[in-house]
């Protein structure tokens, strides 16, 4: 694989304010990336230096080794997928994903054609003579990925595209949207603040925070290993500790907490603070004696929530009062005020440094 | 049942028998025009009597007014096409473009709605005096664009919303040059809005009176003529030029109706 996409040191000012802070990002061809963090992050903005409709104050974009930092939208190897969805309200469902066709003066038998294949790909095969308004929300948005991709950019930028589908409907179109992009190939930018959503399409994911980026990886790494403290809380429940750096050997570092001496993996200045984060589903309740496991204390549980899949129980650390939040499997459950010994296996601490 | 319908109907007949006289307020006056307009007699004054088309009869056979209904309509005409025009564009900088006082600009443009025509007529005579621009129908256009300007922004303006700016954003990213935009995508939308600003600017300029009369001289406008008419006393023609400035008013709401709304409709 190589080097699609690439962003080299871009920054974004609106008057005072700082949208984009020397961003650096590779992304490689046949690569469904996303760009997720909360609204206010800067995700749009990139994804509009991407597509060409915001000029950066600084910085290099190359797509396949061309500079197009100062080109306009309608000379770029990419299409875009609006939130809005953006389609042609006097124009029928055909005449919106012939459109890129006319532009590019492509002959009127291979536009037809090619139109076909897309809305047969995006399974609206008998709507092509209908009015974009004669469409549901979800067929609208098919119109918008049809259209996007019948010019067969060189990458799909789509920003927010599933915001305003309810729950089942968000699900199906994620999973059309993985289908349809093993199935072409293409490379797709895919922007969210949806960070299960992030997860389950993506094959890579940068996490944006303030105009940063926090954090670059596939899925597990990034939950599982976050870089960074806003990464850990952003991807998911966390519980953050922190702590005191005591002594370092040989790719460990002993950290001094209020749950006792931890030995953790990892590099830290001695005497540093740091924060341990631990997901509340790698807690462990009850006498568990495995080799690699460290006993936390107690939790004197505060409140139970039953989320279906798993209890969510909400409490305190005996010892240090602090507030901590575990999850217990869907036949477990805990009463208010009993005491669960907890534990979490070595591996899964996350030492942040940043 | 029947009961019941009849004590429904009592419910309601205070509330229609108010809509009733408020209709017959607002329009017992245009009726009582029309149908003296018919009037066989010289004053349309009751008792009734005709009907008859002598006096329609009369103003088509009357060259000043004839004279001063084509003057009208070249000045209806050709003030809303600019005020259209012109209101386009203003709608089309400040809805695109970030512009420095945006929001100044914007309220001056519509300010003018909130100006008595007559103290835009007074301003626009002196205005013209010094600049030596002679009273004429020229001179009305200008006013008519003056006035009618700021609504036609308005209802544009109305309609050139985020939405509208993300679809023109989505036709340039599928490789639209500006012309193209602007043509295929940018007026298409548009196009009600223009329509609607259109016949409401000529139907606004088709009845203004006080600045046309000060500002015309040898040419005027039909509500002029019919000034000068109603100043020779009551006569059955005065009415029956009413009703054609009426029913003309009454034919551009209807295709307003038509070609704006009716679109809307079938969507």
């Amino acid at each position: 694989m190589s080097k699609l996409v690439e962003i080299k040191g871009i920054s974004k000012t609106f008057g005072e304010t700082t949208a984009l802070a020397d961003i650096n990002l590779a992304i490689e061809e046949g690569q469904f990336f996303a760009l997720v963090g909360p609204s206010g992050s800067g995700k749009t903005t990139l994804l509009h230096i991407l597509g060409g409709f915001t000029e950066p104050t600084s910085g290099q974009v190359l797509i396949a080794g061309r500079r197009v930092t100062h080109l306009p939208a309608a000379k770029r190897p990419t299409a875009s997928m609006f939130q809005d969805y953006a389609l042609f309200p006097h124009m029928s469902v055909r005449a919106n994903v012939c459109f890129g066709l006319v532009m590019r003066k492509v002959p009127k038998d291979e536009r037809l054609a090619r139109a076909k294949a897309a809305l047969d790909m995006v399974g609206l095969s008998g709507m092509s003579e209908r009015r974009t308004h004669q469409l549901s929300g979800g067929q609208q948005q098919r119109v918008a990925l049809a259209r996007a991709l019948v010019v067969e950019p060189k990458v799909l930028l789509l920003d927010e595209p599933l915001g305003a589908l309810d729950l089942n409907l968000r699900r199906q179109m994620q999973e059309e949207l993985i289908h349809i992009q093993k199935q072409m190939g293409t490379t797709f930018v895919h922007v969210t603040h949806d960070q299960e959503e992030a997860m389950s399409i993506a094959d890579v994911i940068a996490v944006m925070n303030q105009g940063r980026i926090e954090d670059v990886g596939p899925p597990e790494r990034v939950y599982l290993k976050p870089r960074t403290r806003f990464t850990a809380t952003f991807m998911g429940a966390s519980n953050m500790f922190e702590g005191r750096v005591t002594g370092r050997s040989g790719g460990q570092i002993q950290v001094e907490t209020a749950f006792g001496r931890l030995a953790v993996p990892g590099e830290a200045e001695m005497e540093a603070t740091v924060h341990l984060s631990i997901r509340p589903e790698q807690i462990a309740a009850g006498e568990v004696n495995l080799v690699g496991r460290l006993t936390l204390g107690k939790l004197r549980v505060q409140k139970v929530s039953f989320f279906g899949t798993y209890h969510r129980c909400q409490g305190r650390h005996l010892n240090s009062d602090l507030p901590m939040t575990i999850r217990l499997p869907q036949n477990e459950s805990a009463q208010i005020g009993e005491e669960l010994t907890i534990s979490v296996a070595r591996d899964d601490i996350v030492l942040l440094t940043r | 049942m029947i009961r019941n319908h009849i004590l429904a109907m009592l419910k309601y007949a205070p509330a229609a028998a108010y809509v009733g006289l408020v209709y017959v307020f607002i329009f017992l006056p245009v009726v009582v025009l029309v149908l003296f307009s018919f009037q066989d007699a010289s004053l349309p004054i009751p008792p009734f009597q005709g009907p008859s088309l002598r006096w329609y009869k009369a103003i088509f056979n009357d060259f000043r007014i004839m004279d001063a209904l084509g003057n009208s309509l070249l000045v209806g005409v050709v003030s809303a096409a600019l005020s259209c025009l012109l209101g386009f564009l203003a709608a089309y900088g400040l809805a695109r473009y970030r512009i420095r006082a945006a929001g100044m600009v914007q309220w001056l443009l519509v300010a003018p709605l909130s100006v008595s025509y007559l103290i835009i007529g007074m301003g626009l005579l002196i205005t013209f005096k010094t600049m030596g621009i002679p009273k004429s129908l020229f001179a009305v256009i200008i006013g008519h664009v003056v006035i009618n300007l700021p609504l036609a922004f308005a209802i544009i303006y109305s309609q050139m919303g985020e939405h509208q700016a993300n679809i023109e954003r989505a036709a340039r990213d599928l490789g639209a040059a500006e012309w193209q935009v602007l043509l295929l995508v940018s007026l298409p939308l548009l196009w009600p809005a223009l329509m609607a600003s259109f016949f409401l600017s000529f139907t606004l300029s088709w009845d203004e009176f006080i600045i046309a009369l000060l500002v015309s001289r040898f040419d005027v406008t039909l509500p002029v003529e019919i000034w000068s008419l109603l100043r020779s006393g009551l006569n059955p023609k005065t009415n029956a030029v009413g009703s054609v400035v009426f029913i003309v008013s009454i034919v551009f709401l209807a295709v307003m109706e038509v070609v704006v709304f009716g679109r809307r409709r079938s969507k």
